[in-house]
């Protein structure tokens, strides 16, 4: 199974095209590919429950992870993440280029 | 090693400039520590990140001498990273776009650093088991 990692850090509060990845990685898992949405940077701020969360907890099939260092820099607390975000390293990134996903930063 | 792979990464941005930039260097970072090879293109502003006359500055406004400031000075981190790599049995290979670096007369990088072209980037992704592109927005 194809596997696509797809990288947002721009802040949904200051770009009005974060929308972008979310549709993307939703018709990547439509098509049976295997897909990660992992947010970093500003990227990270709609995590917090209720906060233009909504985006990232209506995709179904994609696993969203977001960078800790960047959840830490920002105050966010790892355990009060919405509902189906997970807290993950940098590495993930690493591991999946190493593994050979297509990996695409927005 | 026998899992050692070659990741290239291009880069746009300036130092001091975005999180990007961060990013990037946390990102290479991984890598050496894994031993990997890590090619980096470094297009537009990004040249100046490893630009050799960066230096460190007092801050005056709080009364911060150059040590205690301890500013944060993206050639010296790049140097590390670099060492890093070869401690760990990989190599940064850093190219800085010509062109970019002409414009901008940042000719003086620190070693280590190559002068190439977009035709680099293209050679070294083909040899690399994976590409990341940071792109400015």
């Amino acid at each position: 199974m194809p596997r696509y990692l797809l990288i947002e850090s721009r802040d949904p509060f200051d770009s009005n095209d974060t929308r972008f990845c979310c549709d993307l990685a939703q018709q990547l898992a439509a098509a049976k590919n295997e897909v990660i949405l992992f947010l970093v940077q500003n990227g990270v701020l709609p995590v917090r429950p209720g906060a233009r969360s909504g985006d990232l907890t209506t995709l179904a099939g994609v696993r969203v992870l977001a960078d800790s260092f960047s959840l830490k820099e920002r105050g966010i607390d790892e355990n009060r993440l919405a509902s189906g975000v997970a807290a993950a390293p940098l590495d993930v990134v690493l591991d999946a280029l190493a593994e050979g996903a297509k990996v695409i930063w927005h | 090693m026998a899992d050692k792979k070659t990741i290239t990464i291009a880069i746009m941005d300036a130092p001091y400039e975005n999180a990007r930039s961060t990013t990037a260097l946390r990102l290479i970072d991984l890598a050496a520590k894994r031993g990997y090879n890590i090619n980096v293109f470094a297009y537009e502003g990004a040249v100046l990140q490893p630009f050799a006359a960066q230096t460190p500055h007092a801050n005056t406004v709080h009364g911060r001498s150059v040590e205690e400031e301890n500013h944060f000075i993206p050639k010296d981190a790049i140097a590390a990273l670099m060492r890093e790599a070869e401690r760990n049995g990989g190599k940064i290979d850093w190219v800085n776009c010509g062109l970019c670096v002409d414009e901008r007369g940042a000719a003086n990088a620190i070693p280590g650093v190559r002068r190439g072209s977009p035709a680099d980037f293209w050679q070294m992704s083909e040899a690399s088991d994976n590409t990341l592109v940071i792109a400015t927005r």
